[in-house]
């Protein structure tokens, strides 16, 4: 058994590294015919220098190229913008004539793109195999063995494994602040305009002043720390290699231009077309998500709850979120994830998105109507009768992920009543961006309308898809796993739990009841909630717990040794059963004595 | 009713200066109590950590489930914000004429009112080598810090005896892949509290845990390797020497009281407190594990060294300090516990050997891991308690049911009621309700099942 368990992490770490490698290997070939651009002079532009450059000659490898093209487009640019002041052709406009900052990353990408040759383009399927299939192998061989262990919680070493165990206090700040500070500098460089970053920056002092400062310093109070004794170096390593990992999809896809064209052959199996970054993270989630579904599977035999929730998610990921939208775009419709609510899919009321359906037949209208239908009755009816868990931990791609991938990282979350401020800040801050945002958005599709309030709606889109559409959601969202737990986005970001957790707090039947008198305050609940509840804090109390942030993942129910906690649906008495001045321990008739 | 809400009065006498040795969960809940409903001056002293951390957890900071810091149930900042001062000293003597305390540090502490909340300690029973290095009991943290000092590269433990801090440390040291050896004196694990079928089927758990589980032996010595450390124990019984590195010490524990023995408390196994837990000294209290009651429940026992009434006595002892004399009622008795896998929850009336006023049905998985006893009444068949293995059962309802006297029959046939486990999980109540119609030729069937609105109702 154990032998198998070590081939199986073997094979994985094989396939890890050839997947790392292989970003390195192959060159690129581009003839002045491959260039793939609309405008005209930008083309001619671009080709005239790079003759100059002697782009077209030579087998360039693929750093080096992407740098080359990124100089050629620049050398282009350049040319045009002193053309643009004395020979600026009749009748165009100088905006369209001179190659815009914007346009440089998209026009790297498509001149990157189906250029490179290489072992990886000759044979996609052996990559895919030794990579995918490898690590997916290895990992099963791994998790397989498992299923022969007792059922029982399956704990044990967690806070003594160097990638589970999480960082110190210093060596988070030392992930934290340069990701914080790197994304808005690097969108402020993109970009030009500072408004965004500044709005940023001043919103995220004036909270760490509110919550941090005033708590800690001024009040002098000491929080429930959550960092081991030791610094977990895989834990590190893990999410160093995340965030390089959601840096390079969200920001630079065309040095991944080897794990795209890897994965192309089954994207042109799938929708008929070549593949994109976006089908590479399609289609890596669903294999992590199964294969580390199976896993949860094998951690949770005893437990139908968990178990039923995993399938659930694994479903939703491969079939509805992955290879529905694919065949849909192969039926020539748009592609749709059916799953996907607005404000989490903050596109959904972006221009090209309605016009999209508007002008996809009836299939394009229901698409239309079944986003609407879903944010104004199915999240408030469902979540009414089942919480939020209908959607977080059973439905959400983003939850079918932490509960998944990242369930080795769950205890890490931060349950200080400082981290719960924080909280309520951020993600109802996301919430009040994302509706804003979405009224600019909607007011400049009906009436023409582009800046408000002297705020441009595009710019505003293209801060919030960049901010927290790919900076918070993925890069910190995920890549924080190892750092913070695995619910960061969940917990602090995302605009549709605070929506759901707003309706479960106000207006749900959803609660977790706690068994009496039997919570022997061991914390261990506490320790694996996700979200960083306090569970403990309520049970010992005998208190039932309806917290807006709870995405009812079951595990603190699962984990309690004394059977204290139950997920359940019903609204009687909710208003007296959760209040926390309930003498559970002396008997009501010695109460009445006092009173 | 079980639950009722209390009116917050606080009284307005003068302040006075309420002292409490002892942290842990009986003391902690006297401080928050006095706290809650007064103005008095809150002094808790303990040697054992700063801050009170759940000492039913301990074995899972060994087993890596969670940090020391996550045990903690409160914060740090809330005994500054609830004005709870906290002394890590020991106690070295209390001058009950002076009311003044003796620290260690040689600092004195004055009191208006003591609460003695001292907790227990290992027993031991004056084995050869017993104090020997890598011999230990599992109570304090600094018990848990000597077993982890020793782990390392450890081949062997041994434990002796059984009992739920036995299991507990067997556990742990399994956890981290170190083979165990139990010695435990009963035929069957915990015997005398657990029903035969219950025992039977939680021994067999133990073994096929990997543990090696040795029943009917006792611990004869303990043998020194030559430079004070612990290198084998030798059965009593046989006579054979198992080779270890680390003895476990867990036949049981008693209250912590040795050194008050010539103070002029009363004390009898624990300090001996009335209904209203004064001890004989004036403005002295005992609570939780230390104390012993005189006044002692049908069905209880003076000393009831467990989580649970630690911290009803610190709620109780708290009105009795603020002037709000309450008797300490520890109502129906409940207890929980886990063996490995294998959760534990007793409500009511469950002894391990039936007494003859009471009649038994019980049922059991096949797999070995899931059971279910209810007691009954032999005449009038009303039901007195609920033992479960491997399945969850609601505290409110076994206990208005017992308390209310209700006929097995009612109960049986709406047992969903009772049933506490997550969704989806398989319900056994028809299991048992078979049982109880064969053994009493009877044909009654489930009308209840699993579900919170039915209970509520139920419960109001
Ligand atoms: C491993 C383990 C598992 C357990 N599991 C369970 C369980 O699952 N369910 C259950 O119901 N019960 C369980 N128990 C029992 C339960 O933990 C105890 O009943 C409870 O902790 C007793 O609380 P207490 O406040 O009375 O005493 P303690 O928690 O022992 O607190 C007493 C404190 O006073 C300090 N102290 C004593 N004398 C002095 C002095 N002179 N000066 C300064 N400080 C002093 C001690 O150092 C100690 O910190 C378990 C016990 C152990 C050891
Ligand atoms: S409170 Fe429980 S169910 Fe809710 S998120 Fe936390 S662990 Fe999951
Ligand atoms: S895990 Fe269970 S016993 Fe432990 S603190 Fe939480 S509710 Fe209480």
């Amino acid at each position: 058994m154990k032998v198998i368990q070590y081939i199986g992490i073997g094979m994985f770490i094989i396939a890890l590294l050839i997947f790392t490698a292989i970003l390195g290997i192959g060159h690129h070939e581009l003839a002045p015919n491959d260039i793939n651009i609309d405008n005209q002079y930008h083309k001619e532009a671009i080709i005239e220098a790079g003759q100059d450059a002697g782009l077209f000659d030579s087998k360039i490898g693929g750093v080096a190229f992407i740098s080359k093209v990124k100089s050629v487009i620049k050398a282009a640019q350049k040319n045009l913008e002193t053309k643009a002041e004395t020979s600026l052709p009749d009748g165009v406009s100088e905006w369209d004539y001179r190659i815009g900052d914007g346009w440089i990353g998209s026009y790297t990408n498509s001149m990157v793109s189906g250029t490179a040759r290489g072992p990886v383009q000759n044979k996609p399927w052996l990559f895919f195999l030794l990579t995918f299939g490898l690590a997916s192998l290895g990992g099963l061989l791994f998790i397989i063995p498992k299923f022969s262990e007792h059922p029982g919680i399956k704990h044990n070493g967690i806070y003594h494994h160097s990638l589970t165990r999480g960082l110190k206090w210093n060596m988070k700040m030392v992930f934290l602040i340069p990701t914080i500070i790197g994304v808005i500098l690097f969108g402020f460089l993109k970009d030009g305009n500072a408004l965004w970053p500044i709005i940023t920056v001043v919103l995220a002092l004036l909270i760490s002043y509110f919550v941090f400062y005033r708590q800690d310093s001024k009040e002098n109070n000491p929080q429930r720390d959550s960092s081991p004794i030791n610094t977990g170096w895989l834990g590190v390593i893990a999410g160093i290699y995340f965030i390089g990992f959601y840096i390079l999809l969200y920001w630079a896809p065309a040095y991944i231009t080897n794990w795209i064209d890897m994965v192309s052959p089954i994207s042109k199996l799938l929708s008929g077309n070549a593949a994109s970054q976006w089908f590479l993270y399609g289609l890596m989630y669903c294999f992590i998500v199964v294969v580390m579904g199976v896993r949860m599977l094998t951690k949770y035999q005893h437990n139908k709850y968990q178990r039923i929730r995993t399938l659930s998610v694994m479903f939703f990921q491969t079939g509805i979120a992955f290879l529905l939208p694919e065949i849909l775009v192969r039926l020539n419709q748009p592609y749709y994830d059916f799953k996907n609510i607005w404000p989490l899919n903050y596109s959904f009321f972006f221009k090209y998105n309605i016009d999209n359906l508007m002008s996809s037949g009836g299939l394009g209208i229901f698409m239309l109507v079944w986003g609407i239908i879903l944010i104004v009755i199915g999240v408030p009816v469902i979540t009414y009768f089942f919480g939020k868990r209908w959607y977080c931990s059973w439905v959400c791609g983003c939850g079918g992920l932490a509960e998944t991938l990242g369930d080795p990282f769950r205890q890490l979350s931060d349950k200080s009543l400082r981290a719960w401020k924080y909280e309520r800040f951020i993600i109802h801050g996301v919430l009040v961006f994302a509706v804003v945002m979405t009224g600019f958005v909607l007011v400049h599709y009906f009436t023409g309308k582009s800046h408000l309030l002297g705020l441009s709606s595009d710019s505003m889109k293209a801060w919030y898809g960049f901010l927290i559409g790919a900076g918070f959601s993925g890069v910190v969202g995920t890549g924080f796993y190892p750092l913070m737990g695995n619910r960061v986005w969940c917990r602090f970001g995302c605009p549709l739990a605070a929506y759901l957790g707003l309706v479960q707090k106000f207006k749900s039947r959803f609660r977790i009841t706690t068994n009496g008198g039997q919570c022997i305050s061991c914390g261990n609940c506490s320790t694996y909630c996700e979200m960083g509840i306090d569970v403990r804090s309520y049970a010992q109390k005998g208190q039932d717990i309806v917290r807006s942030s709870c995405v009812g993942c079951g595990v603190c129910s699962a984990v309690c040794p004394r059977g204290v906690l139950r997920l359940e649906n019903a609204s009687g008495d909710i208003a007296t059963r959760t209040v926390p001045e309930r003498a559970i321990h002396i008997t009501e008739d010695q109460v009445t004595l006092l009173t | 009713m079980f639950y009722a809400y209390i009116q917050h009065h606080k009284t307005n006498e003068n302040v006075s200066n309420i002292v409490i040795i002892g942290n842990g969960i009986s003391g902690i809940s006297a401080a928050r109590w006095v706290r809650k409903l007064s103005d008095h001056t809150i002094t808790v002293i303990s040697s054992e950590t700063d801050h009170f951390f759940s000492r039913t957890a301990l074995m899972y900071i060994y087993m890596g489930h969670m940090r020391y810091e996550d045990t903690k149930p409160y914060e740090d900042w809330f005994w500054k914000k609830n004005r709870i001062n906290l002394v890590n000293d020991h106690v070295d003597a209390i001058g009950f004429d002076s009311k003044q305390l003796t620290l260690r540090s040689g600092k004195t502490i004055s009191y208006d009112k003591l609460v003695l909340a001292l907790g227990s300690k290992s027993n031991m029973f004056g084995w050869p080598g017993q104090d020997l290095d890598a011999v230990g009991g599992l109570y304090s943290f600094q018990d848990l810090e000597k077993m982890e000092k020793h782990s390392q590269g450890l081949k062997r433990a041994v434990i002796c005896g059984g009992g739920l801090i036995g299991i507990e440390m067997a556990e742990m040291f399994h956890s981290r892949h170190i083979p165990v050896t139990m010695l435990v004196r009963e035929q069957s694990y915990w015997d005398n509290v657990l029903p035969l079928e219950e025992s039977q089927m939680i021994s067999q758990h133990i073994l096929d845990s990997d543990i090696d589980l040795r029943l009917g032996v006792n611990l004869g010595e303990i043998k020194d390797d030559g430079n004070g450390k612990a290198k084998s124990v030798i059965v009593k019984e046989t006579g054979e020497e198992i080779p270890c590195g680390y003895v476990g010490l867990t036949a049981g524990v008693s209250p912590n009281v040795g050194w008050l023995k010539e103070s002029g408390l009363n004390i009898g196994r624990g300090i001996q407190v009335n209904s209203h837990l004064e001890t004989n000294m004036p403005d002295v209290y005992a609570i939780g594990d230390c104390a012993e009651q005189t006044d002692v429940k049908p069905g209880r026992r003076g000393v009831e060294a467990i989580w649970y009434t630690g911290r009803m006595m610190g709620e109780t002892v708290a009105y009795n300090i603020v002037g709000k004399p309450v008797a300490y009622d520890p109502g129906l008795w409940f207890n929980s516990a886990k063996f490995i896998d294998i959760e534990y929850q007793v409500y009511g009336e469950v002894p391990g050997k039936l007494p003859e006023h009471l009649k038994t049905i019980y049922w059991q998985h096949p797999d070995g891991d899931k059971s279910i006893r209810i007691n009954y009444h032999v005449d009038d068949y009303t039901v007195k308690g609920f033992n479960l293995f491997g399945i969850r059962y609601r505290h409110e309802v076994c206990k208005k049911w017992i308390l209310d006297n209700t006929h097995i029959e009612e109960v049986l046939q709406n047992l969903g009621l009772a049933n506490f486990d997550p969704e989806f999980y398989e319900e056994f109540e028809s299991n048992i309700i078979n049982v109880y119609n064969q053994t009493e030729s009877k044909n009654i069937s489930l009308k209840t099942k699993r579900g919170l609105s039915k209970v509520l109702s139920f419960l109001k």
